[in-house]
């Protein structure tokens, strides 16, 4: 993303933010389109690009009718086209349209990626669309949606624990799922002990907004070579969590960065070779 | 307010215009029913719904068990309900019971439920403490905004910042309250339904209030630590209570049958999501999987069950 539009979508984030901690945009389940927030985010993000949706052929989305716990709902950016060099997925952009902070995370994939999928879980409170859109290196893009219900319940987006979170932060699980055949794309997962929080909590003593602290970006590879990068923020549930793709080839090392809005830093490597 | 207190407080001349102003506008709001079941003890049972239900129904975010304990010398409010106006209910239900004042309002846990009627309390005049578990400031904090937003959305309350009313006396382990011819225990303990959880034993009726460590009928809600509760469970089995009032359903001198039977479920959830686990599902697959399995004999389980196994995942997937 360049830097013009990292400010104008900054700009937006803020706007949601006054008055009322929480954006109260309307949506209609049955039109994706009319969404004030979206179509903001669409003409600073895309301006007027044509976005083909829905796109079954490209990608689907997964995403449960009701957030069941509005902290942690499940969310699966299921892809159908192979990454090969010369036509590929470059990035995935994931959009909570209702969230405070709307956009909630791009991930860029290489054609080393093998798929460009993604699982993760995020936190939703209002009645929203969820929107993942496939932006091709070639510069089409294609979008699914989802409408997700809020929560009913006690249920709200903070962490469960927030004492217990920041105990155990940085520490990190990272693995590889099922048998790795070199050539074919293999499912990793990566989970980081994080609050990940909003900071969208005023201090009852000061008045003031406690800072939001949350991973911002995470940088994966194999081998040296690039499988994904993403840049996040708080709709992120506490504790994040990714499945994603690489493609083995034989012995290499499989290796994550992960970076806090404290610039603390994060590392976790797995060793991966035939049979693992 | 019952004549009684209208006229004992009247006869207070200075005060007369100010009391008179309370007479005035109580008999406009309904007082809670309450049941007292000890002496001094009052319950108001909650419906089994969802907080905050919908405008206009029966619930309005009456769902939860709300209680006072009555001393000689004043007393403690337990749990105030999921709105402001449930709180000034709840209020003149006390205020029909009894001239005390209203010395303490103790709050068992951050959830809408319990803590949303807080704000009626706090106009009184002298305010009375209000307390809550050393971490419950901050989480109310946290949800606060989307508490008054589900309040705005569903019930038409717009509630400001006011309503929500944070303990200023804060308990780290163990406190006691004294009301005058009785005191309450008051017990912070580790994270287990919420990071939050705070009990109330009534030392003259061996009552304990339990808050929602113990949920009976309604189906138990993990918002906190799964793995946590089940060992405040087992401690809780210990306290020496004749009788216990849970978040939510019948008080009960049966408590530990009630116990066992939410230890049930939750092992349950436990079990079955450890084996989803190892089977390498992932957290919406092992959801879909046990949506069906484990909920027998308890109510709202198409609200909550998902829900517990949502969070339950996301907790058992760091275990070793």
């Amino acid at each position: 993303m360049n830097t013009l539009k990292s400010l104008l979508l900054a700009a937006l984030v803020t706007v949601s933010l006054t008055g009322p901690a929480l954006a109260q945009q309307k949506s209609d389940p049955d039109n994706p389109e009319a969404n004030a927030t979206w179509q903001q985010m669409r003409s600073v993000m895309f301006q007027d690009r044509a976005i083909t949706t829905p796109a079954d052929a490209v990608l689907t989305l997964e995403a449960p009718e009701r957030a069941q716990d509005a902290a942690i709902v499940p969310i699966s950016i299921r892809t159908h086209v192979e990454q090969r060099p010369d036509r590929y997925i470059e990035r995935v952009y994931l959009m909570i349209d209702n969230n405070p902070s709307p956009m909630g995370a791009t991930f860029h994939f290489a054609p080393t990626s093998g798929r460009a999928d993604i699982e993760t879980r995020v936190r939703i409170d209002a009645y929203t669309h969820v929107r993942a859109i496939a932006e091709m290196n070639t510069g089409e893009l294609y979008m699914a949606t989802r409408f997700v219900k809020a929560s009913g319940g006690c249920s709200a987006p903070p962490g469960k624990d927030m004492s217990a979170a920041m105990a155990s932060l940085g520490k990190m699980r990272f693995r590889v799922e099922g048998e790795v055949e070199p050539g074919k794309p293999a499912l990793a997962q990566l989970m980081i002990s994080h609050p990940n929080n909003s900071g969208l909590v005023m201090d009852q003593l000061t008045r003031m907004y406690t800072p939001a602290y949350f991973v911002r970006r995470i940088q994966v590879s194999y081998a040296g070579e690039p499988v994904l990068s993403a840049d996040v923020d708080f709709s992120i549930s506490e504790n994040p969590n990714f499945r994603f793709y690489f493609v083995p080839t034989g012995e290499g090392e499989l290796k994550a960065e992960v970076i806090d809005t404290n610039d603390l830093r994060f590392e976790t490597v797995v060793k991966v070779g035939a049979g693992t | 307010m019952p004549p009684r207190a209208c006229a004992l407080r009247r006869s207070i001349a200075a005060l007369a215009l100010a009391w008179a102003g309370v007479c005035v506008a109580n008999p406009a709001i309904e007082p809670l029913p309450v049941e007292e079941i000890a002496p001094g003890v009052h319950v108001h049972a909650g419906h089994h719904a969802t907080w905050p239900g919908a405008r206009g129904d029966a619930v309005e975010g009456d769902v939860a068990n709300l209680g006072f304990v009555v001393g000689d010398r004043c007393v403690a409010v337990i749990d105030t309900g999921g709105s402001p106006q449930l709180g000034q209910r709840l209020l003149a239900a006390i205020e029909r019971a009894t001239a005390q004042p209203v010395c303490f309002v103790i709050n068992t846990h951050v959830h809408p439920d319990h803590t949303l009627g807080n704000a009626a309390f706090a106009a009184l005049e002298p305010r009375p403490r209000f307390v809550g578990h050393a971490r419950l400031k901050a989480s109310l904090a946290a949800r606060a905004p989307f508490y008054r937003e589900a309040l705005a959305r569903d019930l038409g309350v717009t509630s400001g910042e006011a309503d929500i009313v944070f303990p200023d006396l804060e308990v780290e382990r163990t406190t006691e309250l004294d009301l005058g011819g009785r005191r309450l225990m008051l017990q912070a303990w580790p994270t287990a339904h919420t990071d939050n959880d705070l009990s109330v034993l009534d030392d003259a009726s061996a009552t304990l209030f339990a808050g929602d460590l113990l949920f009976v009928g309604h189906l138990p809600v993990i918002d906190g630590r799964l793995i946590g509760w089940l060992e405040v469970m087992e401690r809780l089995l210990t306290v020496d209570a004749r009788r216990v009032v849970p978040g939510h359903g019948a008080p009960t001198t049966d408590w530990r049958a009630a116990l066992d039977k939410q230890r049930h479920y939750l092992a349950g959830v436990r079990d079955g999501i450890r084996g989803a686990l190892a089977d390498k599902r992932t957290i919406a697959d092992a959801v879909e999987t046990l949506a069906g399995t484990g909920t027998n004999g308890w109510l709202l389980t198409e609200d909550f069950h998902r829900r517990n196994l949502t969070a339950a995942y996301a907790e058992l997937e760091w275990e070793d």
